[in-house]
């Protein structure tokens, strides 16, 4: 197939923001404000690592290593994850916001992949759906909760957390050098159609959470992730990931 | 001298190792409310009480309830309601359920019809012929 190379990028991209935002999450494991929201929020981060999981799989498929080897086993280099999946957790803020903006990028882009002409992606977009739905309805639902319903130090934190996350997030439609040719073989519409539907979907909850988006003056200087420039964060954290792993790649787990 | 764990997360949290000095008790902590939580296994099955859950609302409550108590089991639908809006005769008057042993006559089991109900269902039909 002559797709291959951005077929392959386009993969790897999802795959690893999957990765990568699934361990962050994870990090808040029975550390998390209340019960109920630990189990919840833990447990949507077990969906982004299954997640990467098929994606990985998908990967394999197309003549990549074996997904546990492509998980654990690369460098930063290797990663085409965007820099704000990178970030260390913070406060709960944060990690929530985070999870809101990531999270809507992620259900639109699986929403445009259910018509992908490559049919596994296409499938596979159609399996995430209702997970990705209750991510985006746990993360939105959140938002309003403290944008608009809680305290003004509520609303304080969640519009300073929007002011840093927001121009990270800009970076996850970090255009590639194949957006043409995915576009024309009908595998993506793209990540400008993308991030155009992406605004236009967190646009009205923010505006219900009382929360203003702020102006980018460079949406740029949160871009170099999809072509392996990440920031100082990603390398610790994968060297924490894999510390176990490196102690036997060979087990069986 | 802070906490070393195998666990990095609270190496990082740099958690003093007498830390039992700098702890202040809480305040009694402001729960939120309990809400219980009714799912539906399948469509047209009576809800079932499945459990209860802290919560500051009605729609946190739902967010909450459907990895509590829909991530392991079939699910199709899922009720929160406030505890506080559930009105109950309690355990302590449970006496009132207790029935007379001579009662079959209040009950439909009571009624032996189904003998009369095909013998009535014969007869039509063969009245009908």
């Amino acid at each position: 197939m002559s797709n291959d190379a951005a077929l392959k990028d386009l993969l790897f991209r999802m795959a690893d923001d999957d990765l990568i935002i699934a361990h962050r999450n994870s990090e808040w494991t029975g550390l998390g404000p209340i019960m109920e929201e630990d189990i919840a929020f833990s447990s949507i981060a077990q969906d982004k690592l299954g997640h990467s999981l098929a994606l990985y799989t998908l990967l394999e498929t197309l003549g990549e290593a074996e997904p546990d080897t492509t998980a654990f086993t690369r460098d930063e280099a290797q990663f085409r994850c965007c820099h704000l999946v990178e970030y260390p957790i913070g406060g709960y803020d944060f990690s929530l916001m985070r999870h809101f903006l990531f999270d809507m990028a992620d259900m639109l882009r699986f929403e445009l992949l259910e018509s992908s002409s490559y049919e596994p992606l296409a499938k596979l977009a159609a399996k995430v759906r209702g997970e990705i739905k209750y991510h985006v309805f746990h993360a939105a639902t959140w938002v309003e909760q403290l944008g608009a319903k809680g305290s003004e130090e509520s609303h304080a934190r969640m519009q300073s957390s929007l002011n840093l996350v927001y121009p990270l997030a800009l970076g996850i439609f970090e255009p590639s050098q194949f957006e043409a040719e995915l576009a024309a073989s009908g595998i993506f519409a793209g990540e400008a159609a993308l991030q155009e539907k992406w605004i236009a979907a967190i646009s009205p909850i923010l505006e219900r959470s009382n929360l203003r988006i702020p102006a980018v003056a460079d949406p740029a200087q949160a871009y170099g992730g999809r072509r392996g420039y990440h920031t100082e964060h990603l390398q610790p954290m994968l060297t924490e990931m894999t510390e176990v792993f490196r102690i036997d790649p060979t087990a069986s787990w | 001298m802070t906490i070393k764990s195998l666990d990095p997360r609270i190496t990082r949290a740099e958690i003093p190792v007498d830390n039992e000095s700098t702890w202040t008790p809480l305040p009694d902590m402001d729960q939120h409310e309990t809400y219980e939580v009714f799912h539906q296994e399948k469509r047209g099955d009576q809800p079932t009480h499945v459990g209860a859950l802290h919560a500051p609302n009605p729609e946190m409550a739902l967010v909450f309830a459907k990895e509590q108590y829909a991530r392991r089991s079939r699910c199709v639908s899922i009720w929160v309601v406030r505890t506080q809006d559930i009105h109950t005769i309690g355990i302590e008057d449970s006496d009132v359920f207790e029935t007379t042993p001579a009662k079959d006559y209040r009950e439909a089991r009571g009624y032996r019809v189904g003998g009369k109900l095909t013998e009535f269902k014969r007869r039509r039909a063969a009245s009908n012929e």
